[in-house]
């Protein structure tokens, strides 16, 4: 049975200003969505209202029908979240930081420490403090959660920013595997992403 | 749509406060007048002599400091819970007239202080909770500044309202129990005859009408203000 | 290990390494109980009797200044947001970083009060009482304060904020301990004092992760 999380007539306020209103987009098992749009448009907002950080002004995002605010423990769940920021902790080694996330991990990790970190090449670097990465590599370790993660429902903040060419195909190779497997994915982004079955969601200028 | 264009409901309060307002005025300058004409005129207290006059500010700003931050915390429950969009502009245009209510009162007790007591400030109990409430009000009107948009300051304001009001009956508790334990003191020591009880109640109206006066004021120039705001916005996003 | 244990463990091993801040929170705490034979000057008796309110009032402020480390740090790496998604809920993820905070700040700094007091000349039959008092009152500290370290965690320059908000919060906990020390140093009972600093913790364990949480929510939209 595939799942579909779907959004109707979503608006979306920030501050006082209206963000995006009247937005649709369903989605069901084993595709994934990109965001498009200019800077400004929403693509972040819409994330957020995703993951349920925000609520919308007007509308709903339903889960197979039933709206996400209905069951928020069971939404939370659902998701593996990766935003613009890399929640990579300077102090710790690379292992340690994935492992604090893969244990806290919704219905346990689905992959151990060391095997996470191979899809996207940081097996090497398991034993080194975090604080000797580059941005792109803080940016990997912050994405090899993904792989280790069971969570149906990706929602990813410009993942390919600060990644080579070789990590970006990583990335796509894994969120390609996650679909594969009846995963979903929200991505907001600015290139375009080759994944085998995807459609854009284009978002208006503000 | 229905949600985004709040300002339907407030729309409405505005013309009621318009209609209300000038009534509401009257009253309260009618109450004030009544009471402090009453109140002077009375007979002095029997120990205390004229100072104890003081009492007629005194007394009921001490009340209303407490009670305005009681509206305030029931107004927070309400924007929190129900999200109406009244409730925080309600509680917002309180803190600062609560806080006007507390220092009236703290400077109120030291003028009374100074005869009774020979000094301007004595840890008495209810001046020491009345001066932690004073913080706590300052502490609000400063988290309201704090954070830029509206709704959200909205939002932690009233969480912090909430913990205060939690707090403020233990906060009170406590220094009555530090109070006991080292100096007992209070201004009010003895009977208030019936003499005194009429200005004084009179008095109370009188600051919950002047209350009540300055709150749909200040709400009104909220709403307005939030108003032309958004109408800015709406502007710029054009 | 338990997610809560989990979180407690990251947070008191991220508050001991270098550059934490664990360490200078209790170097505050020494250097400040040693300003105040500076400023009053050294006349024993004296110093006896302030001693026990000297020492809450610096553990106090010791417990504050660490507060914006409770989510701050976390706020700006992003991982918040990944807590806040966490099976846990956040009210015990909250509860768990007051527990983190409170192992590295509250603890020590009760642990060393008995030295500082004998600095400040304070009785020492006093100690276990102000130990007693310490260990029930630091923890109110630690979660009274996490209400104001998640109101001003997206506030910038907010400790100041912080402080402001968290003073007056922080009256009863201040006043129960002070008094028990001080009704021991009398040659009375610190029973009532104590009771009434248990109870305010047992509030304070009931309901500050809700509004903490609440405020943590409010801060990640």
């Amino acid at each position: 049975m595939p799942d579909t999380f779907a959004a109707s007539g979503l608006a979306c306020i920030r501050g006082e200003r209206i963000v995006f209103e009247d937005l649709d987009f369903s989605l069901t098992s084993g595709s994934a969505l990109l965001l498009r749009g200019p800077n400004g448009s929403g693509k972040s907002s819409l994330l957020r209202l995703c993951a349920a950080f925000l609520a919308p002004a007007a509308g709903a995002l339903t889960w197979n029908g039933t709206p996400i605010t209905a069951d928020r423990d069971a939404h939370r769940a659902r998701i593996a979240w990766a935003g613009h920021l890399d929640a990579v902790k300077p102090a710790f080694t690379v292992a340690a930081n994935l492992a604090f996330w893969l244990g806290l991990a919704p219905g346990g990790a689905a992959l151990a420490v060391d095997t996470a970190l191979g899809p996207l090449g940081l097996g090497h670097l398991a034993d080194l403090p975090a604080a000797y990465l580059s941005a792109g590599q803080k940016r990997r370790l912050n994405l090899s959660r993904l792989s280790g993660s069971r969570a149906p429902l990706w929602l990813l903040d410009e993942p390919t920013s600060s990644l080579d060419d070789a990590s970006a195909r990583a990335l796509l190779a894994v969120i390609n595997r996650h679909c594969d497997g009846g995963g979903m994915a929200i991505i907001a982004t600015h290139q375009d992403l080759a994944l085998d079955r995807v459609a854009t969601l284009t978002m208006a200028a503000p | 749509m229905a949600n985004l264009h709040w300002l339907a409901n407030p729309g409405r309060f505005l013309r009621i406060a318009n209609a209300v307002l000038p009534y509401l005025g009257a009253l309260t300058a009618a109450l004030l007048a009544w009471g402090f004409f009453a109140g002077l005129s009375a007979p002095h207290d029997a120990t205390q002599g004229a100072p104890a006059k003081i009492m007629y500010v005194h007394v009921p700003s001490a009340i209303m400091s407490m009670a305005i931050f009681g509206a305030m915390a029931v107004a927070s429950a309400v924007a929190l819970i129900w999200k109406h969009p009244l409730a925080d502009i309600a509680a917002k245009a309180s803190a600062v007239i609560g806080a006007g209510f507390t220092a009236t009162t703290l400077l109120s007790g030291s003028l009374w202080g100074r005869p009774t007591w020979g000094t301007f400030w004595v840890w008495d109990a209810r001046l020491t909770s009345e001066l932690i409430l004073f913080f706590i009000y300052l502490g609000y009107i400063a988290i309201w500044q704090a954070i830029e948009d509206p709704n959200r300051a909205a939002r932690a304001a009233a969480i912090l309202c909430l913990a205060g009001s939690v707090n403020l009956p233990i906060i009170h508790y406590s220094v009555e129990w530090w109070n006991t334990l080292h100096q007992p003191a209070g201004l009010l020591q003895g009977r208030t005859d019936s003499s005194m009880a009429v200005p004084l109640l009179t008095l109370l109206a009188g600051f919950f009408s002047f209350y009540v006066t300055m709150l749909l004021w200040r709400m009104e120039r909220e709403v307005v203000g939030r108003k032309i705001r958004q109408l800015r916005l709406l502007r710029a996003q054009a | 290990m338990s997610p809560f244990l989990a979180v407690i463990a990251r947070d008191v091993r991220l508050a001991l390494r270098q550059g934490g801040g664990s360490y200078w929170t209790l170097l505050f705490f020494v250097l400040t109980v040693t300003l105040f034979p500076l400023g009053v000057g050294p006349d024993l008796a004296l110093l006896a009797r302030i001693g026990p309110g000297v020492l809450w009032v610096v553990a106090l402020l010791a417990a504050m200044l660490s507060l914006d480390r409770m989510f701050q740090a976390d706020y700006e790496d992003g991982s918040l947001e990944l807590l806040a998604l966490a099976p846990l809920p956040l009210e015990l993820t909250v509860l768990a970083k007051a527990a983190a905070h409170w192992l590295t700040t509250g603890l020590p700094v009760t642990l060393l009060a008995p030295a500082l007091g004998f600095l400040l000349a304070v009785d020492v039959t006093a100690y276990p009482i102000l130990i007693a008092a310490m260990l029930l009152g630091t923890p109110v500290l630690s979660l009274v304060g996490s209400i104001g370290a998640a109101l001003t965690v997206g506030v910038r320059r907010g400790g100041v904020l912080l402080s402001l908000l968290v003073i007056p919060l922080y009256v009863p906990a201040l006043i129960f301990g002070a008094l028990a020390v001080e009704a021991t140093l009398d040659g009375l009972s610190p029973r009532p004092h104590l009771l009434l600093l248990g109870a305010d913790l047992l509030v304070a364990l009931a309901l500050t992760p809700w509004a903490a949480a609440a405020a943590l929510r409010l801060n990640l939209e």
